[in-house]
């Protein structure tokens, strides 16, 4: 009982902050709810027995990504012209149509899903542990894949940074 | 009338206990602003504040009236949601990961099996603080400073983690409590010594405490991310920062010092508490002579050793305590 409860609570914030994310015309509030989000999502994670996915979703998500987003949102200097902006393009005419549309899916979605009363969430405590040796296991070829692209992006982004002038001078120096 | 079952009186106690360490730690952060004044003046060879009651411990609560009665002002141009959640994250990010801090045995708010990653998750959290003072300020200086103290906090919590995980491979377990009973036969400052090192670099440059003080360098960008801020929001942020100093402490008490245990098992008389307290004082006050002893390096210099010294420093280091690790676990089965 408490367990759902936590979750429906969690299931709720996120969604409503979902769909603010959406209708703020302020970029860096929508922000802000989409950080809210991914909060709510890694409660769900803990509510449901997953402390582990939760803490990385934190970490990971709501600590490193959404932090690099408004930190280029805060560089870009948008202002108030975004707003103005935002708000003519979000005129209902503009959403109307496709969220009646995707109203449909939703509910067709609803009903192939559809949990009975007997329904209930099971909880599995999934630790640290069971996720190392899950990801290191059976699915070490993904995370070797993962690791080479991420080094192949860092390699990019160093040599994007890097600064050419200063690597000149180093050479001619030497 | 039977409310009071033994699983409720055990909520109650837990929830007690809870408070007790937060109103404890609220009350050590703000006593400290007072202690680092009296201490930067005595290396200084000044006084300090004096005035205010004996040896000048009423400076504290003449401070907070101050505080209390001094305009909040928010200033028209800036985004009132963003200015007004920025402190109080800069306050409760920290002082939410002392959830997770065992104090003595059995004192310890939460007791998760992920402890540690909470506490990365939430000084993931508390970087937002500085983000969002900076840019709702409306103001150039409050931008720089919110920018300079995001990228920084963000490249040093890079390797935070990573300097940590060396404790993590020897004990095998993110459990606070765990962690330090795995200290009872050497404390992890001895085998970990580059973690150690790593970690207090980067809990100084996470809580920017001088000399990672860039955001805020007074000299080029007046008050950095809170030069807007007065009055009670100025003095959450004061707080938040000193939260940080006894949260970086404790963590370095726990994670390389053996947090409760007497450095000597002759000495296990004394209660476990003693301990835990002198050591984080310790390294409180290591914080403020560090402070009072270094000067600031320029911004570039402080991505530059981030990135270039510490980051390839912990990485070492985990991989050399995991091979060693396995190593000894291989031998012994």
């Amino acid at each position: 009982m408490g367990t759902a409860l936590a979750f429906y609570f969690a299931a709720a914030i996120a969604l409503i902050a979902s769909v603010r994310v959406i209708t703020n015309t302020n970029p860096v509030h929508a922000l802000l709810y989409l950080v809210i989000s991914l909060l709510a999502v890694a409660m769900i994670f803990f509510s449901l027995g997953a402390p582990f996915a939760a803490t990385l979703e934190m970490i990971v998500y709501a600590g490193a990504i959404m932090v690099l987003f408004v930190f280029v949102v805060m560089i870009l200097n948008l202002g108030s012209v975004i707003d103005d902006q935002e708000r003519r393009w979000l005129s209902p005419r503009a959403w109307i149509g496709p969220t009646v549309l995707s109203l449909g899916l939703f509910v067709e979605l609803i009903y192939t899903i559809k949990p009975t009363m007997e329904t209930f969430i099971e909880i599995t405590k999934v630790g640290p542990k069971e996720v190392g040796i899950a990801l290191f296991g059976p699915y070490v070829l993904a995370v070797e894949l993962a690791s080479m692209l991420l080094l192949a992006a860092m390699v990019a982004a160093w040599h994007l940074g890097r600064d050419a002038d200063k690597d000149d001078k180093g050479k001619k120096n030497a | 009338m039977d409310i009071f079952t033994p699983d409720v009186i055990a909520i109650i106690w837990s929830v007690v206990k809870a408070l007790i360490i937060l109103f404890g730690v609220v009350l050590v952060a703000a006593f400290l602003s007072f202690v680092e004044r009296r201490m930067l003046a005595l290396w200084q060879d000044r006084y300090g504040p004096n005035r205010a009651g004996p040896f000048g411990l009423l400076q504290l609560p003449a401070d907070m009236i101050k505080m209390f009665f001094k305009e909040d002002w928010t200033p028209p141009f800036v985004d009132k949601l963003t200015f007004w959640l920025a402190p109080a994250i800069a306050m409760s990010g920290l002082l939410l990961s002392f959830a997770i801090v065992p104090i003595i045995p059995g004192w310890v708010a939460s007791d998760l099996d992920v402890g540690l990653l909470f506490f990365f998750a939430m000084a993931g959290i508390a970087v937002y603080a500085v983000m969002f003072g900076g840019w709702s300020s409306n103001n150039k200086y409050a931008l720089l400073g919110g920018i300079r103290a995001t990228a920084q906090t963000v490249s040093y919590e890079v390797f935070m983690g990573l300097s940590l995980m060396g404790v993590v491979a020897i004990t095998g377990s993110f459990n606070m409590t765990d962690i330090v009973n795995a200290q009872k036969g050497c404390w992890f400052v001895f085998p970990q010594i580059l973690g150690f090192l790593t970690f207090a670099v980067a809990g100084i440059a996470v809580t920017h405490r001088s000399p990672f003080d860039a955001p805020e360098a007074e000299q080029d960008l007046a008050a950095g991310y809170h030069t807007e801020y007065s009055g009670l929001k100025w003095g959450m942020f004061f707080v938040g920062e000193y939260i940080g100093v006894v949260l970086i402490s404790s963590l370095i008490t726990v994670l390389f010092f053996g947090g409760w245990l007497p450095p000597f098992e002759v000495l296990s008389f004394i209660p476990p508490f003693f301990w835990f307290a002198t050591k984080t004082a310790f390294f409180i006050m290591m914080f403020i002579l560090i402070r009072a002893a270094l000067p600031r390096p320029r911004y570039d210099q402080i991505m530059d050793f981030g990135w270039r010294i510490c980051l390839p420093i912990t990485l070492v280091n985990l991989v050399a305590t995991a091979a060693i690790v396995l190593w000894l676990n291989q031998s012994a089965a």
